[in-house]
């Protein structure tokens, strides 16, 4: 009996070794669940990938037989480098860097040996070898995608934004890329002219939209309809560098009379009624203050009060001033001062400086919005707010941050600035660079089209005895009002409906 | 005690003996690559004495037109943090050499610098960066972009700047460039040739 008991739990143990030896100690090491697609002009391929501790690292031994680098362990040091074309890079163990030429590129895992393999983090793709290889490496994670070299793979992502109907849904291709839409029966279909798409797309349909799903080649998008579903129609417009494909799906019996949209009437029935004009700095912030002493402040608040005078007369337009003597005002103050006065024009008045002292000529400023404040805009309008109006119906509000109101007229101040440009080169001298795009602080809180001029460099000595005189102030002056009566005439044209 | 039961007593002892083995093996054993922890980016272990990089820094043109890029030996330092204060403390103290220009304000001192995962970068510049400037959206462009392109340009992992003055966000430092956001390399105001 107790001889019986011993052999059972010998067995036991016996069965539990077997178990231990069969498991390979490295069980932790497993595959991703989606593979890693590499994407070339030569096509597709599978990147072999392993999940160690959470992190999904890349074999070495892989990366020299796929990008024809050559790897090289230097067993003294515990490192390896990996070459191509005379060009290196040097990894230790277990730490999470790497050398690139000298350049110290972080990695967000250390790099790992096992045993006579090296595994690194597949970011060490697009950070440190993409540095020394001759063709261009992105890492796409959320497509789970490794781009190598010259391929067209736009991201398109689509949302269906009301299930109406009409049902509408948007499709934005980034970076901006030529795009055809063909309505058929049951279905429109987008070719985008692209290599491949980098899609992200809604899992279900909603209202006439079935399914929004890829094509059978590897460039189309396919918008399946349901029944009672009509004629979809598509829409492309493009702006910052991104396309946008605006779907609208009408009910088979709807009438095609198209909807008037309630923002673009009130918009096309108002002329032009007031501009805010803003002398830059003022009070204890003089600005720029030239060799003789001239100050920006007293130059700029000259400037504008003599084109106030010119506007309210000869255009009889309302003209309000951000300050009207020489007193300090907070950026957003100004903005505020536009925005509540419903302002059809912005302009700020300013004069330059340099540490050269023969820097010369006037520049016109127009906004740069970097991507992600763009992105934001972006979901912002996309989203949007709807509410009940007394008529009854839906009218869409889009709530955009205080601080980024001139992306909706990036384009229109463009046109301003160069309006601007073109009306100043008549009659004062400019710089090299007279149209700079950039981060200005003020133009962005504008919500209406908006634009900063430097009159001229007060550090010039020359310039500064001309900013000093009446005449060239009053001729800049004319200048500008000359731009705005152009702007003006194009503004009031584009909003006719 | 039989012959059979101590036979199988030493066979079950060996068995135990073999499975304890195993298991300390795994848990103290040569690391496996699952085991291996993940040292911070600030761990790494610290370089020689003499190891230097070559590090990009920008002053003004001779017309105070433009940025130029030139190179500097920085000493290698341990982590990206380190090594950014480094190339900040280069580019803040350093002054041009004739006929170049600089675009840092006199006084003006890195107070701290750090780099947040999403790959933000933050300069904490002292207040003689706001209260030395010279005024004039140019000169301003090219204070701040001397900034952001020295450190994006030398650490891959700064993908944003954004400046801080004592330790604050602030709007501008002379009342045109935004600063309340991370702002990304621009190379529009580099020229190379330094003319």
């Amino acid at each position: 009996m107790r001889s019986c008991q011993t052999v059972r739990v010998l067995t036991l143990l016996v069965a539990l070794l077997v178990l231990m030896l069969v498991i390979p100690p490295s069980a932790q090491e497993v595959a991703p669940a989606t593979p890693l697609t590499l994407v070339s002009r030569e096509g597709r391929r599978p990147l072999p990938t392993t999940i160690q501790g959470g992190r999904e690292l890349v074999a070495l031994d892989d990366v020299a037989s796929i990008f024809q680098v050559s790897v090289r362990e230097d067993t003294l040091a515990g490192g390896v480098t990996v070459s191509y074309r005379g060009r290196s890079i040097v990894a230790s163990a277990n730490r999470p860097m790497a050398s690139v030429d000298g350049r110290v590129v972080t990695l967000p895992s250390p790099v790992v040996r096992a045993g006579r393999r090296w595994l690194v983090p597949i970011e060490f793709l697009s950070s440190a070898l993409a540095a020394i290889y001759d063709q261009r490496i992105e890492f796409r994670r959320g497509s789970r995608l490794l781009l190598v070299g010259d391929v067209r793979l736009p991201r398109v992502s689509a949302s269906i934004e009301s299930a109406g109907p009409p049902t509408r849904a948007a499709i934005e291709i980034a970076p901006a890329t030529a795009v055809t839409a063909a309505t058929e029966s049951g279905r429109v279909v987008l070719r985008v002219d692209a290599d491949a798409l980098d899609l992200a797309l809604p899992p279900t349909g909603s209202g006439l939209i079935d399914r929004i799903r890829p094509g059978d080649q590897p460039n189309l998008v396919v918008i399946a309809l349901t029944p009672p579903a009509g004629t979809g129609r598509a829409t492309v417009t493009t702006a910052n560098n991104i396309t946008r494909v605006l779907i609208e799906v009408p009910a088979a019996a709807e009438s095609r009379s198209p909807i008037p949209d309630p923002r673009i009437a009130i918009t096309a029935s108002r002329a032009w009624q007031t501009i805010v004009i803003d002398p830059g700095h003022g009070g204890d912030d003089v600005g720029v203050r030239g060799p003789r002493g001239v100050e920006e402040k007293q130059v700029t608040l000259d400037v504008a009060r003599r084109l106030r005078t010119m506007v309210e007369t000869r255009l009889g337009l309302r003209v309000i001033l951000t300050r009207d003597d020489d007193r300090g005002l907070g950026l957003d103050e100004r903005a505020a001062v536009a925005n509540n006065g419903k302002a059809d024009l912005l302009l700020s008045l300013h004069v330059n400086g340099s540490r050269g002292a023969a820097q010369a000529g006037a520049e016109v400023f127009h906004l740069q919005l970097d991507r992600e404040s763009a992105d934001v805009v972006r979901a912002a309008t996309s989203e949007g707010v709807a509410l009940p109006t007394l008529g009854g119906g839906v009218r869409r509000l889009d709530l955009i941050p205080w601080d980024l109101a001139q992306a909706r007229y990036l384009d229109a101040s463009a046109i301003l600035a160069g309006v601007l440009q073109e009306e100043l080169q008549r009659q004062v001298p400019m710089s090299e660079s007279p149209i700079r795009q950039a981060p200005m602080r003020l133009l962005a809180s504008a919500n209406m089209p908006a634009a900063l001029i430097e009159m001229a460099y007060l550090t010039n000595p020359g310039q500064e005895r001309r900013l000093d005189n009446d005449d060239f102030k009053t001729t800049m002056a004319q200048a500008v009002f000359s731009a705005i009566v152009r702007f003006r005439a194009w503004s009031e044209e584009s909003r006719t409906p | 005690m039989s012959m059979k039961a101590w036979w199988l007593a030493f066979v079950g002892g060996l068995v135990v003996l073999v499975i304890i083995a195993l298991t300390v093996a795994r848990m103290f054993g040569p690391a496996s690559p699952a085991q291996t922890e993940a040292p911070e980016a600030n761990t790494a272990t610290a370089p020689a004495e003499t190891a230097h990089i070559t590090a990009t820094v920008f002053f003004g043109s001779p017309d105070g037109e433009a940025l130029v890029p030139m190179r500097r030996d920085v000493p290698l330092a341990q982590n990206v943090v380190d090594q950014g204060r480094q190339i900040l403390t280069v580019q803040l103290s350093e002054a041009a050499p004739s006929p170049f220009v600089t675009v840092i304000p006199a006084g003006t001192t890195l107070r701290a610098f750090y780099v947040t995962e999403r790959g933000d970068a933050f300069v904490d510049l002292s207040r003689e960066v706001v209260s030395g400037h010279p005024g004039g959206s140019l000169n301003e462009l090219l204070t701040v972009y001397a900034l952001v392109n020295a450190v994006t340009a030398n650490l891959p992992a700064a993908r944003r700047v954004q400046i801080l003055v004592d330790g604050k966000e602030v709007d501008t430092l002379a009342g045109h460039v935004d600063l309340r956001r991370p702002l990304v390399r621009d190379t529009s105001l580099v020229r190379s040739d330094g003319k």
